[in-house]
């Protein structure tokens, strides 16, 4: 990798395409390294899932990505800045716990703090600006398919409900990045696929680049473009074909893993190691 | 009943107090922050008493207190949400405390303060001088304006911690200065009902404006409208009944709006409501429960 004048040059044609680049990226927290080794591009409207088992590290990327907390080692560019730089270009989805059933705000007024939560004061009936903002944010709610209920008490809706009004607030400023932590958590498993093909066809129509962290790749496989697979401290990128393989998983967790696939398409993973397991042995050869 | 001097001036401190309660009110009941008011409540009463005993100003005392209350609660509270255990535990000593200041204060003096800790528990609306009358509605309009210059990010950050933090609100250092605000209301409010029944005024109020409306600004309009309607109506009760004391007529009317409201609500849509009576804590995902994965 040349570190010539003209690196920041490409770098920023680049910027225009790839919205999250990281090369041999580390992150050590507490003394102890969390993955390193992590390569990972994403392009403008695509779709990429990143995988693995419990404490391996996936909201630490997503952190990562945020500029939250530091690489330790290996570049990261993110919208082409260092991370960090750009965050009021992405639309960041946090894992969270659904709203408490006694919560009586409107969806669309959660959705339009997305807009404007961080100014300050109140807003003021009658203001140009409140139209644009009303319009904007029933433009987003429409393009996930809440409008029907988009106007009930948030907290008496389904968690599917709520999650497609969450995603419409990450939207809601038009970011180029959409970074969605476990957006599938509490979902049965029609919504998973519900929402997953509702945040592939948002990454196709508005060029959004999309990273996902998901617990299971089976409900969303068919949406992916690609997949970051964390095991083990590190991290392997590729189709989900490649990397959702048994050789590929085996080298990864340096174990035998066996990935089956069903009659219906759905992928088995057999053997994967439970997650001390995994942080154990990499302990062990540090 | 505006041809005596203590009722205008009653009337002119108990508006914008309750313009205060409610506007403040509406996010006490909206982050789940009843309890720290209640903590608060005490706080008011130790802090006014201490200053009898030390020989200060009462309401210095009491303002000084509840704010610092405030405060502290907001630094103590684990990510700017006041934790239950570390009020309740801090605030029970705090009442204690005020307990001992009130029987060192009553035993020292003569006879005629031994009414001053009536006074401050239930408060004296009806015993205000035109210089309380100023004091109180400067006061609560700079706390109104404070709140409503901090209103929308506090509401992102009540709402969604996480996202806001994202977006760069002060999630923390609002948690702390709003507290701050409520405890000025607090003492404020303390002063017109009493430290014991402050409580009504911040609550239910707020409670049923949300219950009416999901619409923030109209649910903070509303709630500011109720909480001085309560004080107007509980006035003028007290006036024309002598023997009804204004405190209690005061958080009478704003609980009877509350019940009024939550009626009024159900027979509108009683299917949302049943759901909501039923549907509490049944679904596991309900429970707040946060996985980290990390």
């Amino acid at each position: 990798m040349s570190q010539a004048g003209t690196a920041a040059d490409i770098e920023a044609r680049n910027a225009k395409e790839t919205a999250v680049a990281f090369e041999r990226a580390a992150v050590r927290m507490g003394g102890r390294t969390i993955w390193s080794d992590l390569s990972l591009s994403v392009a403008r409207g695509e779709f990429v899932a990143i995988l693995g088992p419990n404490g391996a590290g996936k909201s630490t990327l997503i952190k990562a990505v945020l500029g939250l907390l530091p690489l330790a080692d290996g570049r990261a560019s993110v919208l082409g800045r260092p991370p960090g730089e750009a965050n009021d270009r992405i639309g960041y989805l946090p894992q969270r716990r659904n709203f408490d059933a006694g919560t009586r705000i409107r969806g669309v007024d959660i959705v339009k703090l997305g807009l404007d939560g961080a100014r300050w004061g109140i807003p003021i009936p009658g203001l140009p600006s409140r139209a644009r903002d009303a319009a904007r944010v029933a433009e987003v709610i429409e393009l996930v398919d809440a409008t029907v209920y988009a106007r009930k008490p948030i907290g008496e809706l389904s968690g599917g409900e709520q999650q497609r009004l969450l995603i419409a607030q990450a939207l809601v400023r038009r970011p180029e990045l959409l970074v969605l932590d476990e957006p599938l958590d509490s979902l049965d498993l029609p919504n998973q696929a519900a929402v997953a093909a509702l945040v592939r066809r948002i990454c196709r129509e508005e060029n959004v680049a999309v990273l996902l962290v998901a617990h299971d790749i089976n409900p969303i496989l068919s949406y992916l473009d690609r997949v970051v697979y964390i095991a083990g401290g590190t991290a392997v990128e590729g189709s989900p074909e490649q990397v959702i393989s048994s050789e590929t998983l085996s080298r990864l967790y340096g174990a035998p893993i066996e990935v089956l696939r069903a009659s219906d398409g759905r992928l088995v993973v057999v053997g994967q190691p439970e997650a001390p397991f995994v942080h154990g042995g990499r302990h062990s050869h540090d | 009943m505006f041809a005596h001097e203590f009722m205008r001036n009653a009337l002119l401190a108990g508006s914008f107090v309750g313009l205060a309660c409610g506007l403040v009110g509406y996010f006490v009941v909206l982050r789940a922050q009843v309890f720290a008011g209640d903590a608060l409540s005490h706080v008011a009463f130790t802090g006014a008493l201490a200053a009898a005993v030390f020989g200060l100003d009462i309401r210095t005392g009491l303002f000084a207190a509840t704010i610092l209350g405030g405060i502290a609660l907001g630094v103590l509270g684990d990510r700017a949400r006041a934790d239950d255990v570390v009020i309740g535990s801090l605030f029970a000593w705090t009442l204690g405390l005020g307990v001992l200041f009130l029987s060192i204060f009553t035993t020292r003096s003569s006879a005629g303060n031994g009414t001053a800790g009536v006074r401050v528990l239930f408060g004296s609306i009806f015993g205000l001088s035109s210089v309380d009358v100023r004091v109180s509605v400067a006061l609560a309009v700079a706390a109104s304006i404070l709140l409503l210059a901090i209103a929308r990010p506090l509401l992102f950050a009540s709402l969604d911690a996480a996202v806001a933090a994202a977006q760069g609100v002060p999630v923390r250092a609002l948690g702390i200065g709003f507290l701050a605000i409520v405890g000025l209301v607090a003492a404020q409010a303390s002063q017109a009902v009493g430290a014991l029944l402050l409580l009504g005024l911040l609550a239910a109020p707020a409670g049923a404006a949300q219950r009416i409306t999901g619409n923030p600004l109209r649910g903070l309009l509303l709630s500011a409208g109720f909480s001085v309607g309560s004080v107007w109506i509980g006035l003028t009760l007290s006036y024309a009944f002598p023997t009804l004391p204004p405190s209690s007529m005061i958080i009478a009317s704003a609980v009877g709006i509350y019940v009024l409201a939550v009626a009024a609500t159900a027979a509108r849509d009683p299917r949302a409501t049943w759901h909501r009576l039923t549907s509490r804590g049944h679904s596991p995902a309900a429970a707040g429960h946060v996985h980290d994965h990390s």
